[in-house]
């Protein structure tokens, strides 16, 4: 798939893949692949659109990106003082700490005490939406594209007039007794 | 001098409660206008896509609350459109249900006896059907595979499904561009409009006021189709008679707004709101122990992989529905799919060693997405749900155009409630973690709370004005001439699927909403027949309302 859009400010594009990169994570797209840590084989949520899908303007999150990735490289900065990590100055500090840092960053910001849970939680819940829906996208065409997250899903495709019909989906045959007080009207009585 | 709009009946909400309520006072006679907050989709403008603007985020509503996130139907048909079409009646003793108030919850009138007639008609007008297994997908005919294998009893349950129709196609939740699925779009609506009832969607109502003639004047916003943020302009009807169905997570919002304007509202109103007990447990089979352990086998040698494939929920487990159990301890389980978009990131990693909604090891668990099965509990909460400050519009603070919002429900589940999960939760891992069929999850209420597709009981029926804010007829009290029929006015949970028993209860509250609408002089009947012609449920019912309606 496509790397996300470019932007006007990278520093904040690669904040929000590496965000993103945490919550499901996919291979490095190429070898110098900063944003993805690689910790896990075929596209993650990054591959799969999330930085596309946080920037929709049906989303809602868009006016929010830039704060967001701020705040986030605030909290990273926070966490390395605080583990005295060395961060890489090339990169913004959440993409430079360490995929298992990123994690417990990230297990911080969305507990459920954290003040600022809501909107990392959002965040979250964008990524996973590029992940298992591509919601940026007709399901159709990401399909045929070959959409990470709907490949890795294993999500059937459509018949050729672009809908889903199942005609074989039954087993055929009685697997379990009803419950002895069932109603004839098929309800527990 | 601007002339408001009159009609006799104003209905907000286009659900169970507002479709029902709406045909039978439009073939009575009645002008009825039915302000709808989402859009009028139908047919094949049901989209069979996840993307943002199909007709999966305009029909659906999911607002995030502190404790209790809500899923709801946002649409013309309301929860009919975009629900599973499971529509079980509820057992017997649910309606003996005391809940944590000390006595009985439901009136004293309403039992499954004196409930059945009205069940009846609704069963006769979408209508219900019983499946067997052969119209059971793979997802249902596993679950009921386990259950038999763990010594347990499993059920078709009755759907509003026509079974010729359906592809199985599992798009439900976007609604039904088969038209197998029976929402109110092919019932009950088309025949409120055969009779002159209006319709207009993507009319949010904010407040009800009074007027000086002692009926009510509602006051509407008209939102913007593609971003429901935006307003698109503004108005006001006034009606002698106002029949409240917004849903469960916005009539007691609704209510709350108009307390300036009409006076105190009963204290149950936005209080004693029930999430229905329900809880969500992941499987994630092996395929191999399928084959192995319960013989099932799909044509071409695959034991299962069918999660896409079915109609939501198919086969359900009754066994813990057994009055004698006591209250708390009593569920159903339901096989079920949740589809992806919401669907995943509440599934946890078993025997994770990091994070068990995120990171590598989610992933890994994603990979086997086709193996998966989601059993759906419902359960007896405690009716713990408290709705706090109104937003300033709406029943949320929306976040996107469409889709998500902020609330302002909050939920804090009671040990009662906990129970029940956590014995449910243990049910289901008996019936499928056994002899190493699968491994169980339920999904975290750590992220967005609990949550519930089926609102209930916000602004409930009852004989207790302490604890109920409508009497047994729906109106509410102090406040005549207001009726309340969706799911805010069901009592508690109720351990099975509610639409029946919302749509049984609006049935029953018509008669006294035409009694009503008749004493502020609408010229209006009951005694319409199924919208589709049929008699034999009106047949049943006349009887029991003679007398009561002023025919």
């Amino acid at each position: 798939m496509q790397p996300s859009t470019p932007d006007a400010n990278p520093a904040v594009t690669m904040t929000l893949e590496a965000f993103a990169d945490t919550i499901l994570p996919g291979e490095k797209r190429w070898p110098d692949d900063r944003s993805v840590a690689g910790v896990s084989g075929g596209g993650g949520a990054v591959a799969s659109g999330a930085v596309d899908v946080l920037r929709t303007p049906e989303g809602g999150m868009a006016p929010a990106l830039d704060s967001l990735a701020e705040a986030l490289n605030g909290h990273a900065r926070h966490h390395a003082e605080k583990h005295r990590l060395t961060l890489d100055p090339d990169v913004p500090p959440f993409v430079a700490l360490a995929y298992p840092n990123r994690v417990a960053l990230v297990q911080e910001l969305t507990a459920v005490d954290h003040p600022e849970r809501e909107a990392w939680v959002s965040v979250a819940m964008f990524s996973t939406i590029a992940f298992d829906a591509a919601a940026h996208l007709h399901t159709v065409d990401a399909l045929a594209a070959g959409h990470p997250g709907l490949a890795t899903l294993g999500y059937y495709p459509p018949g050729q007039d672009g809908l889903w019909r199942f005609p074989e989906y039954s087993y055929g045959r009685v697997l379990a007794q009803p419950h002895p007080d069932t109603t004839p009207s098929g309800s527990p009585a | 001098m601007t002339v408001t709009e009159k009609t006799d009946v104003l209905v907000i909400g286009s659900g169970f409660g507002g479709a029902i309520a709406a045909y039978h006072l439009a073939a009575g006679g009645a002008r009825v206008v039915v302000l709808e907050r989402g859009p009028w989709l139908q047919g094949e403008e049901f989209d069979q896509d996840f993307k943002f603007g199909s007709s999966s985020t305009r029909v659906f509503d999911f607002v995030i609350g502190d404790g209790m996130s809500v899923l709801s139907g946002n649409c013309v048909g309301g929860g009919s459109v975009v629900y599973f079409a499971a529509m079980p009646r509820a057992p017997r003793f649910v309606f003996d249900r005391q809940g944590s108030i000390g006595r009985r919850m439901w009136p004293t009138t309403i039992s499954r006896d004196t409930l059945d007639p009205w069940y009846d008609r609704v069963a006769e007008a979408l209508p219900v059907s019983q499946q067997d297994w052969n119209d059971v997908p793979f997802s249902g005919g596993l679950f009921g595979a386990a259950c038999a294998h763990a010594g347990r009893t499993a059920n078709p349950v009755p759907v509003a499904i026509d079974r010729d129709r359906c592809t199985n196609c599992n798009w439900m939740m976007s609604g039904c561009r088969f038209d197998a699925k029976r929402s109110l779009l092919l019932n009950y609506l088309p025949a409120a409009l055969a009779h002159g009832a209006q319709i207009r969607p993507m009319h949010e109502v904010q407040y009800l006021a009074r007027t000086e003639d002692g009926g009510y004047r509602v006051h509407y916003r008209v939102l913007d189709d593609v971003d429901y943020r935006v307003e698109a302009g503004a108005g006001a009807i006034d009606a002698r008679i106002v029949v409240l169905a917004a849903g469960a997570g916005a009539t007691p919002v609704i209510l709350q707004r108009s307390e300036p304007h009409l006076g105190p509202m009963p204290s149950a109103v936005g209080r004693y709101f029930s999430g229905n007990g329900e809880r969500l447990n992941t499987a994630v089979f092996d395929e191999d122990r399928v084959r192995d352990v319960l013989g099932l086998s799909r044509s071409d040698g695959v034991p299962y992989e069918g999660y896409q494939i079915g109609k939501g929920p198919c086969v359900a487990s009754w066994d813990r529905l057994d009055g004698s159990l006591p209250e708390y301890q009593r569920f159903s389980l339901e096989q079920l799919y949740f589809p992806p978009g919401f669907g995943t990131i509440l599934a946890q990693v078993p025997d994770a060693t990091g994070p068990t909604w995120f990171g590598a090891e989610k992933k890994e668990l994603l990979r086997r997405w086709r193996s998966w099965l989601t059993i759906f509990t419902m359960s007896e909460d405690d009716n713990e749900g408290v709705f706090g400050p109104t937003p300033e519009s709406g029943n949320s603070q929306r976040l996107s155009q469409q889709m998500l919002g902020r609330g302002s429900l909050r939920y804090r589940p009671t040990a009662n409630t906990l129970r029940g999960w956590a014995e449910s939760d243990a049910a289901v891992r008996d019936i499928l973690e056994r002899d190493g069929l699968a491994r169980v999850m339920p999904w975290t209420n750590e992220v967005v709370g609990a949550y519930t597709v089926h609102p209930l009981a916000s602004c409930r029926i009852g004989d207790d004005p302490a604890t109920s804010a409508l009497d047994d007829r729906h109106e509410l009290r102090d406040h005549p001439g207001i009726f309340v029929t969706d799911g805010s006015a069901v009592p508690g949970a109720l351990t099975v699927n509610p639409a029946m028993t919302i749509a049984a209860l609006a049935e029953r509250a018509v008669p006294g909403i035409v009694r009503a609408a008749q004493q502020r002089g609408v010229q209006v009947r009951y005694g319409a027949p199924s919208p589709d012609g049929a008699t034999a449920g009106r047949r049943a019912v006349l009887p029991l309302v003679t007398g009561r309606t002023g025919n």
